[in-house]
């Protein structure tokens, strides 16, 4: 706020809110209630990235997470460069729509060199987020109907070699980790003896750990949660088995996976841990890791854009810097920068336009050059015909003078002779002529 | 690079009951989270003094929240400018934790020259904003930003029987437009029950006469059934309230209710043994206030608060940095307003 603005109130504020007893039921209780009713009219939205190898079980896993069979497409281990395939479903349980988006990586793993791998992986997240960055800093904006694209979990697929991670998993949960929250699972964990997976499972989080990757921990702040979340820490990562065939157990149908030598039953706890994954993902911390992803991941990317693009809260003295200030000096760089490039924008078209002249110039010079020197030509040309015409005329002027000569002569040869003489020298010099 | 392949309009799959997916969850994690976390609710009362508006106040959230000024001698009583007093209060109920901030205007209509006394609520709230905007727009923020912003404001309207007076017509049309109003009819009980249809009738005509919006708003009904519910509503403020905190007991029963020369004024039913919706409406209509102000739409009225006035205002604050003018507008610029 500028300081010149003079206060026409005089403010007494309590800072410090007292406790107070009710004497009777208020009834505001009910505002959980009210607020629930409110999101739950407006839907939910809730996305999650699968990042695996081709092959690796992730489709089958979102079929089996969530009941139902998703459009799914085989891809092929020959594509050329990772890239992310989304598709959004409206799911209905009870009286909430879920708006889920499942986005898969294609190609994850299959290229021979995988430098490169996990770049398109964070390219899409920070995309999302900067969409939703765009529509925060509109001045128009409608943030409570905008579809919210940004990754709320990462489940993160790992081979079941039953040794340690590839270096292409550490390589690419450490870009992922500061972005987004990272579940890893053991896919196709029906592959693995349960003494293997017990080793396998401490030698990946000892992995993590000593390399510095921050997977996403159960909450444990709340008291109603913090047991099982606490005890669920403890089973990370889940050892999943995905199967959407269905096996008679018993007299039950169960989703289970059919073998020569026995079934996995998916949702038995003894089998594999996909009923942990799907409790902590969706009935426990949903919630939680939408408000994670609001406000740790998305409050970090925002943080660095911002900070990239040259705000900042203080100024080098360290005083509160006003937005009034921020976007008036934001604005003066702006004006000056469009200054400066419209005096490039001048200088080039002036250089442009002398160039140009410069061209014509010489094409005219050129053309003058032509005119004369054909004129030239022409003169010479002119100069040799008169020349040959004169000849001629000289030639033709001596010929009439021999003519008027010689008929001179030939007159005075027929006035002396007879006229037999006279026809006959005509002829003679008719002939003589001919 | 990464792509996104176009994006499917999306598919109805209905969750199968075999399995039980747990996606309903949600709404019990949300609401877990929200009762950790706690509510924050500000009401604004406006009106001059001795229309009970802290006697009001006091009933509504069944406590002292707000320190009557009749207690005050006469020098302290009518303050020379319009202030602003905000207090606030935690209070609970059955696990619910609210930080309520009761916010009097005391000077409000008590001078002689009252014009422009609308100017301090206006900037007071405009205030609220602008330190909300600012908390928003800085790089780092805080997880949760404390909310200050006037949700909903008051307005008492004396029970004169006539109409609404020239201050009132002002005061609301120009503060419908940034925040929530809520218009009552104080001290209802000077009023018989055919002065207070006509007054009501005649206030509701003034106010769509004079183009002013107060709570509910018509164009903020989001269904159907929303609209029949606002509806109901619309058709019965201004609401006519008699506050009190003194218990009677009439008929066997204890109640809430002012005790006058020729019988007790019913205001609400204290008994437990008696569900709520015996309260004498006939008398006093405290508890569709009440229940419209906190047991159904306190969460509305936050809303709209946040959606409507707070983006309104954020828009005009931006555009005008835009444009590269000094000052704060709330919807209306006026030269003394700096």
């Amino acid at each position: 706020m500028c300081i010149t603005v003079f206060h026409w109130y005089i403010l007494q504020k309590d800072k410090n809110a007292r406790p107070l007893s009710l004497s009777g039921h208020v009834g505001f209780d009910s505002l959980p209630d009210q607020l629930v009713n409110k999101s739950t009219n407006q839907g939910f939205c809730f996305n999650i990235l699968c990042v695996g190898e081709t092959g690796i079980g992730k489709s089958t896993l979102m079929d089996t997470l969530f009941n139902t069979s998703f459009e799914n497409f085989e891809s092929s281990h020959f594509e050329p460069k990772v890239k992310l395939r989304a598709q959004t479903y409206e799911l209905n349980e009870s009286n909430v729509r879920l708006k889920l988006t499942i986005v898969n990586t294609v190609g994850f793993g299959d290229q021979m060199n995988k430098q490169q791998s996990y770049q398109p992986v964070v390219d899409y997240i920070d995309a999302q987020f900067e969409s939703y960055l765009q529509e925060e800093l509109k001045i128009k904006r409608s943030l409570y109907n905008y579809h919210d694209s940004r990754i709320h979990v990462c489940l993160y697929f790992i081979s079941p070699t039953g040794h340690s991670l590839k270096s292409l998993d550490l390589v690419t949960m450490k870009k992922l980790d500061s972005k987004v929250n990272i579940i890893p699972v053991i896919a196709k964990a029906d592959t693995i003896s349960k003494s293997e997976l017990h080793k396998f499972k401490i030698k990946i989080m000892s992995e993590l750990v000593s390399n510095g990757v921050q997977i996403y921990q159960f909450p444990i702040d709340d008291e109603s949660v913090a047991k099982i979340n606490s005890t669920m820490n403890g089973h990370l990562p889940f050892a999943v088995v995905g199967s959407t065939e269905e096996v008679k157990i018993g007299n039950k149908m169960v989703k289970a996976r059919q073998y020569p030598w026995g079934v996995v039953q998916v949702e038995n706890e003894n089998h594999c841990d996909f009923v942990k994954l799907r409790e902590m993902l969706i009935c426990v911390n949903m919630e939680d890791l939408r408000e994670q992803t609001h406000t740790r991941h998305y409050e970090l990317y925002r943080r660095c854009k911002l900070e990239e693009m040259g705000f900042k809260d203080t100024d080098p003295e360290n005083k509160p810097v006003s937005l009034q200030e921020t976007y008036e000096i934001k604005r003066q760089e702006f004006l000056l920068e469009l200054q400066r490039r419209e005096d490039e924008m001048r200088q080039t078209f002036v250089q442009r336009v002398k160039e140009k002249e410069a061209e014509l110039k010489e094409a005219e010079r050129e053309l003058q050059n032509k005119f004369e020197h054909l004129k030239r030509l022409h003169q010479e040309e002119r100069m040799k015909l008169d020349e040959k015409k004169k000849l001629l005329e000289d030639e033709i002027n001596a010929f009439n003078k021999r003519k008027s000569a010689a008929e001179l002569l030939q007159a005075q040869a027929f006035s002396s002779s007879s006229s037999m003489n006279i026809k006959r020298d005509k002829d003679r010099k008719n002939s003589g002529f001919m | 690079m990464a792509e996104l392949s176009r994006e499917l309009p999306s598919r109805q799959v209905p969750a199968t009951d075999f399995s039980y997916v747990g996606i309903d969850s949600i709404l019990e994690q949300m609401r877990r989270k929200a009762m950790k976390q706690g509510f924050e609710f500000n009401i604004m009362v406006v009106g001059q003094s001795g229309l009970g508006k802290s006697t009001l106040m006091n009933t509504l959230f069944k406590s002292k929240v707000s320190r009557r000024s009749a207690t005050s001698t006469i020098e302290e009583r009518i303050p020379k400018t319009v202030e602003i007093k905000s207090i606030s209060h935690d209070i609970e109920e059955k696990g619910v934790r609210m930080k309520l901030t009761v916010i009097d205007t005391p000077g409000f209509g008590d001078h002689i020259n009252n014009e422009n006394c609308w100017q301090p609520v206006m900037e007071f709230i405009n205030d609220q904003y602008a330190q909300y905007l600012q908390e928003e727009i800085n790089i780092n923020r805080k997880k949760r930003i404390p909310d200050t912003r006037v949700h909903c404001c008051v307005y008492f309207i004396p029970p004169t029987g006539h109409s609404l007076r020239p201050l009132d017509v002002e005061f609301m049309r120009r503060l419908s437009k940034v925040v929530n109003i809520v218009p009552v009819i104080a001290k209802a009980d000077t009023l018989t029950l055919e002065e207070r249809d006509d007054f009501k009738k005649k206030i509701r005509e003034e106010l769509s006469e004079n183009d002013i919006d107060v709570y509910p708003q018509k164009e903020f009904d989001e269904d159907a059934e929303d609209h029949l519910i606002n509806e109901k509503i619309r058709e019965m403020i201004p609401f006519a309230v008699v506050g009190s905190d003194q218990e009677y007991q009439v008929n066997g029963r204890r109640l809430l209710g002012r005790k006058t020369k020729w019988g007790i004024i019913e205001g609400i039913i204290t008994s437990l043994f008696l569900p709520f919706t015996v309260e004498n409406v006939a008398h006093c209509e405290f508890a569709y206030l009440r229940d419209l102000l906190i047991r159904t739409h306190m969460q509305n009225i936050k809303d709209i608060t946040s959606t409507i006035h707070y983006e309104a205002y954020r828009m005009t604050r931006l555009n005008d940095i835009k444009t590269y003018t000094n000052g704060m507008n709330g919807h209306e610029s006026t030269a003394c307003e700096m």
